[in-house]
């Protein structure tokens, strides 16, 4: 089982230190990161592990978006199938 | 593996185009819960309906969460409870509409469906009484929706059921004049009425249909229009077509996993997808948009009709390859009121109802959320019902009616209903009298369509 997240916003300094951090708290790991930086637009797409995630999904995401708030970004975690559904046959 | 784009264009349909699933509706059966006594039989109901119904929104919950995808309503479709009264010697329909009213709360869906009657050939049973009690049922519950199938291509058309019907809306109108008129909103009138329909106000729950079934309803008007107006510029009308397949093959994609995912958890089976395109009034989700996108000045212009049977064939063939089960209205929906373009339409007189009827014969239901004067008679009414079943029966299609007689107002004034019902103009409709020819009642017999044998 793998969620995606997504953090999209303003470039600053500890964005990716904060959002391992909450993973790793979470017991999820993270398998693929992909980033980029357009002039001072931050996106950042993860794919990690959630099987042997400590908490329930709804709460993982719920802290997410809260971090995302804190850091005035957006922060959204969503399941993998949905992904696959929609563009593989 | 999942590429970066896709991942993108996924969150911008969801976040930016609004794309969601507009309902996850579970029919429930009540043929078991007739009863002579009609409180014994009210209690039955309320009892199915919150025990079979209990964990459909936290389920639907859930699943929001996790695949981070917006279900806008969770809503019941029943039994038509023409059917389950029969059964009563007591003649009170209202007791069900209140039972269903009461379970609705309970369980916290936005609206429960199937206050409904089935008189395409005749009344049988408790279908009179029903139809007779909707007025008084709609104006004393919140939630309750009603429906009456009036005709169909293998029966014809019950012309004393239209005759009754014209009355009815009115006075539907009439008992909520102080609300907006919201009782006409929550009735419609049917020909060839699909039975596993997920959408309101014309849900029920066929009796041909299993026990408890979980059917979806997807929306997504915003991501066609987003999706044409990022990709279409110089295609042919070939072209045009096939990026709306494509379009709708993934908004059914997401239809079909949140189906199984519902059906699943709640442990019920799966029936069918919708695949329609259900506008809301929020700018950017709406139907008029698309066929302004593809080339009309305004939605109601000569070529309206040819740019939505495209684009409700368009959304078929996408949307059939991406789901197991197709079913209910599937296509494309021209609610006026629930949509931001046709409300500017018709508020510039760019959409008559005559041009609207002609796009029923050609998309998936019918004359849908339109406003009409006040004092239109219930003879126009019958008779505008009976043109649109009559587009039904021989295009051998559902077509419906749901028109809301403003009170007190006319032509320019406007009726507001707020949330996903939206407000809209007051439309100008013919007033030229059909009362003789709806007087004469009977049947119109059904077309040569219906000898398919």
């Amino acid at each position: 089982m793998r969620a995606v997240i997504t953090v999209v916003g303003k470039d600053s300094v500890g964005i990716l230190a904060k959002v391992s951090l909450k993973c790793a708290e979470s017991n999820v790991n993270i398998n693929e990161v992909t980033q980029s930086v357009l002039e001072d637009m931050f996106c950042m797409i993860m794919l990690a592990d959630i099987s042997k995630m400590n908490k329930s999904f709804g709460d993982f995401s719920g802290e997410m978006e809260k971090l995302g708030q804190e850091m005035g970004m957006s922060v959204h975690v969503m399941h993998e199938t949905i992904f696959n559904s929609m563009h593989r046959i | 593996m999942i590429n970066t784009h896709e991942i993108l264009e996924t969150i911008t349909m969801i976040q930016d185009e609004n794309l969601d699933i507009r309902t996850v509706t579970m029919g429930i059966s009540l043929l078991d819960c007739m009863d002579a006594d009609i409180d014994k039989a009210c209690e039955k109901v309320y009892n199915k309906i919150v025990s079979t119904a209990k964990n459909l929104v936290p389920v639907c919950n859930d699943i929001e969460t996790e695949l981070g995808i917006p279900i806008i309503n969770k809503r019941i479709s029943v039994t038509p409870i023409g059917i389950i009264a029969s059964a009563c010697k007591e003649q009170n329909p209202v007791k069900f509409a209140l039972a269903l009213e009461k379970a609705a709360r309970e369980v916290g869906v936005n609206f429960i469906g199937g206050y409904s009657a089935l008189v395409q050939k005749g009344f049988a049973g408790a279908d009179m009484a029903l139809i007779e009690s909707i007025p008084e049922a709609l104006a004393v519950t919140d939630h309750v929706c009603a429906s009456v199938n009036i005709g169909s291509t293998k029966a014809g058309i019950n012309m004393d059921a239209v005759a009754k019907m014209g009355k009815i809306v009115k006075e539907c109108a009439e008992k909520t004049a102080d609300r907006q008129c919201i009782g006409a909103a929550k009735l419609v009138v049917f020909c060839n009425a699909p039975e596993d329909n997920p959408f309101m106000a014309g849900a029920f729950h066929g009796v041909g249909e299993p026990d408890v079934v979980i059917n979806v309803g997807v929306s997504g008007p915003g991501v066609v229009r987003a999706a044409l107006a990022k990709n279409s510029e110089g295609l042919d009308l070939t072209g045009v077509a096939e990026l709306i397949k494509r379009t709708a093959f993934k908004i059914t994609r997401m239809g079909q996993l949140v189906a199984q995912e519902a059906s699943k958890r709640l442990g019920y089976p799966f029936g069918i997808v919708d695949l329609s395109l259900a506008p809301t009034p929020a700018v950017g989700d709406s139907v008029a948009y698309i066929l302004e996108e593809i080339g009309l000045e305004c939605c109601g212009s000569c070529g309206t009709t040819a740019a939505l049977a495209m684009l409700n064939d368009a959304v078929k063939k996408g949307g059939v390859m991406a789901s197991s089960r197709v079913g209910g209205l599937s296509g494309a929906f021209i609610p006026v009121t629930e949509d931001a373009g046709m409300i500017h339409a018709a508020s510039i007189g760019a959409l008559t109802i005559e041009k609207l009827e002609a796009m029923t014969a050609v998309c998936s239901v019918g004359l849908d959320m339109i406003n009409i004067p006040g004092d239109t008679s219930a003879d126009v009414i019958s008779a505008l019902i009976a043109d649109e079943a009559a587009i039904g029966m021989v295009n051998s299609k559902t077509t419906a009616v749901r028109v809301i007689p403003a009170i007190g107002k006319d032509v320019g004034e406007e009726l507001n209903f707020g949330g996903l019902l939206g407000n809209g103009p007051v439309m100008k409709i013919s007033t030229y009298s059909p009362a003789k020819f709806v007087a004469r009642g009977g049947q119109i017999p059904a077309p040569m369509q219906s000898l398919k044998n």
